[in-house]
């Protein structure tokens, strides 16, 4: 979800048409992806390797927020697709269960250099059961708490990278009658990032990891009911404001707080960068300050542990007819051509390579703090609602908005959780 | 109002001359009749056959699961709720449309040129997209940039947070819905309005009734049928109302303003459990239909008695 909202905002969608046919007949290879403003640079990709290859690519780009929709129908089908775009985890799921998709884990030994081009932990996150069926494709989109420098310089506060400097700032903040934190409550999903960072924080990534393993009694565990405990703490402080219920991430209405200097800081997928550059270009490029969540007291988890969207995948249909074609042309994901183009682009890519690209992006020190963050990173927990079943996401979503609106207290919030089926 | 229509043309005395023009053969209901049984009764049905499937996706062929989706259906805290939520929101949507309708109808209904321009601006709100509306207002009460915090303290939301607490959402979505739909029915109110004989009204100012005894004692009894109709309308349409609910609140804050139909929206195809909002839509048809049953009964609507009796 926190995919497709985020890429919806760059809208600039464009429907090829004819997606239906002989999805994996004779020489062609039907492609689903994702159609928003980054999409060039898989079409460019295309046209690339169709020059070469006997067996031809068929982009089919599937214009904002059906795209889910219309693979869970045409999955399965004999229109199904040979690759398909996703985020992931529970996205890919019930694909996988129904055994609809290739396990890439060989053709990922086989051939050690193809392995080694990607960041381990990104890999690892397109992976289920230990089996890799994700090859990353597009940018890395981790979660970070953006700050507005100027405003934290004038009131005397530092950079928010402990938990004690985020209490102060939210203290002098609400003094001031500046809304400490934007949060798009009005979305679950922006809800849902702080109970990420909190748990992974209080207690690593441990827990959420059984979860994720279908262990739904490890919602029981004492860090899920702390992180719930301190999420409430930070609504009773008025550390999001009195509206942020009413308040939304995806009409920009949180954003824009932000850059307006109304509110001082927003923890945000790294996409929301040029969502201030577009909307608040002074901001972003002057005041805009970003840092990894903060550690909390007395908690365990590594404080260089990273949440959100590690990136998006390439899987194949298990049944396609191409499938060496199919692989060679995931190989070329790993090339730093592809990544080059990712790059300029102003994505950073998931690749061991993108490292030495990073100059020519259109900030270069976003970029790479992007990057040693993501590089750097014990672990990188994918986004929940995007880990779990999208069954399990959807009630689990409807739970974090009941704590966040009050509507259930931690303790309600944590039996809730634990009969999620 | 269509059965009212035909009660009237075939009234006696009429229907000696239906018979002798001859009846239509029910050949010409086969196109009507396919449409509806293709893309009414086979969707439903199959509805039914899914709500007892459990956990599909979309994906392979159904598994039957027996009661399992309606066992958990009734004991769901959310499905509780829910229904609260939408019995609230059809009753705050009766209460506020029916009496802004009724009046404004009865006063369009007065042959006058203002009146008949005035009434078509009242009728603006309807031919705009239930869309755009909702958007409209998401705009007009976000607490940052809308006007919410202007309006909010009028009716007791200091902060402007009305879509964001509990209360205040429903409210909203009343009202939304309201502001569009009470032009609909301000025209039901209007064409019931001008049926009603001129003479009971002259009648009752001779005898020396004021305005508002005319419109309680002619008005409200001669348009009863219409309160009706409009009210059934009003009802089953709360009742499965969607789309105010998805682009003003998604639900929200919490669960607060999920009707039963927005929940099975976000278990079919936010969970991509067809199984459970089969069984949810299910309870939904058959709740609506038993009360728009009840309205009839209650109502003395199913006699079908023309309003015109006793003239």
């Amino acid at each position: 979800m926190v995919g497709a909202v985020c890429l919806g905002l760059l809208t600039a969608a464009c429907g090829s048409g004819s997606g239906s046919g002989s999805g994996s007949g004779g020489g062609t290879l039907t492609a689903y992806v994702y159609g928003d403003g980054a999409v060039k640079v898989q079409e460019a990709a295309v046209a690339e390797f169709n020059k070469t290859s006997k067996v031809k690519v068929k982009l089919v780009e599937v214009p904002g927020d059906s795209y889910q929709n219309k693979l869970n129908a045409v999955m399965g089908s004999p229109n199904a697709p040979d690759l398909l775009y996703n985020w992931g985890g529970g996205s890919i799921k019930s694909f996988v269960d129904a055994g609809e998709l290739l396990d890439l884990t060989p053709y990922l030994t086989q051939d050690a250099s193809f392995k080694s081009s990607f960041l381990p932990s990104v890999l690892a996150a397109g992976a289920l059961g230990g089996k890799n069926y994700g090859i990353p494709m597009r940018g890395m989109q981790p979660v970070v708490l953006f700050y507005n420098k100027t405003l934290f310089a004038q009131n005397g506060l530092q950079a928010p990278t402990t938990w004690a400097a985020l209490q102060t700032a939210i203290t002098t903040l609400k003094a001031k009658n500046i809304t400490p934190v934007a949060l798009g409550g009005a979305d679950a999903w922006t809800e849902q990032m702080w109970l990420e960072e909190l748990l992974d924080r209080i207690a690593g990534p441990t827990v959420f990891q059984k979860i994720a393993a279908g262990d739904s009694s490890a919602w029981g565990d004492p860090a899920v009911l702390k992180a719930a405990q301190i999420a409430k703490q930070l609504i009773d402080d008025g550390a999001f404001g009195k509206t942020f219920t009413a308040t939304s991430y995806t009409n920009n209405a949180a954003p824009t707080l932000l850059g307006t200097g109304k509110a001082a800081m927003q923890l945000m997928g790294t996409w929301d960068y040029s969502n201030q550059l577009a909307n608040h270009k002074d901001f972003a490029t002057k005041d805009e300050g970003w840092v990894n969540f903060p550690t909390v007291d007395g908690g365990t988890g590594d404080a260089a542990d990273v949440v959100g969207n590690p990136t998006n995948y390439w899987s194949v249909n298990a049944h396609t007819k191409n499938k060496d074609a199919a692989i060679a042309f995931l190989k070329a994901m790993a090339s730093s051509d592809y990544a080059n183009k990712l790059v300029a682009n102003g994505d950073v890519p998931a690749t061991t390579s993108a490292k030495s690209l990073l100059g020519s992006s259109p900030n270069p020190a976003f970029a790479q703090f992007q990057y040693d963050m993501v590089q750097q990173a014990p672990s990188f927990q994918l986004s929940w609602d995007q880990a779990l079943p999208a069954t399990q996401a959807t009630r689990m979503t409807t739970e974090i908005g009941k704590l966040f609106a009050g509507q259930v207290s931690p303790e309600q919030f944590v039996t809730d959780m634990k009969a999620l089926k | 109002m269509v059965q009212d229509a035909r009660e009237a043309a075939t009234a006696p005395g009429r229907r000696s001359a239906a018979a002798r023009v001859g009846r239509p053969s029910p050949g010409w209901a086969v196109p009507g009749v396919l449409f509806f049984a293709v893309f009414a009764v086979v969707p439903m049905v199959y509805a039914v056959y899914l709500s007892f499937c459990g956990n599909w996706g979309g994906l392979g062929t159904p598994q039957f699961s027996g009661l399992s989706n309606w066992t958990r259906l009734f004991q769901d805290s959310d499905v509780r709720q829910a229904t609260v939520t939408t019995v609230v929101l059809t009753v705050l949507s009766w209460a506020f449309q029916t009496p802004v309708a009724l009046l404004l109808g009865v006063w369009a209904a007065g042959r006058e040129r203002n009146r008949a321009v005035l009434s078509a601006v009242f009728f603006i709100p309807l031919v705009l997209s239930t869309t755009a509306i909702a958007l409209l207002f998401k705009a007009i009460l976000d607490p940052n940039f809308g006007l919410a915090t202007t309006i909010g303290p009028w009716i007791g939301f200091p902060d402007g947070n009305i879509i964001g607490s509990p209360n205040g959402a429903l409210i909203a979505v009343a009202f939304v819905g309201g502001w569009q739909f009470i032009p609909f029915h301000t025209l039901i109110y209007q064409g019931g309005a001008r049926q009603i004989p001129e003479v009971l009204y002259q009648a009752a100012s001779i005898d020396g009734c004021g305005r508002w005894r005319q419109f309680f004692h002619i008005t409200l009894p001669q348009l009863r049928h219409t309160i009706t109709t409009s009210s059934v309308l009003i009802i089953v349409g709360s009742l499965t109302s969607f789309e105010t609910v998805f682009l003003l609140t998604q639900g929200g804050p919490g669960t607060s303003s999920t009707t039963l139909s927005y929940g099975m929206y976000r278990e079919a195809f936010q969970g991509f459990d067809f199984g459970y909002a089969s069984a949810l839509g299910t309870a939904l048809v058959v709740v609506s239909t038993l009360l728009s049953l009840l309205m009839v009964k209650f109502s003395g609507f199913g006699s079908m008695r023309s309003t015109r009796e006793g003239m």
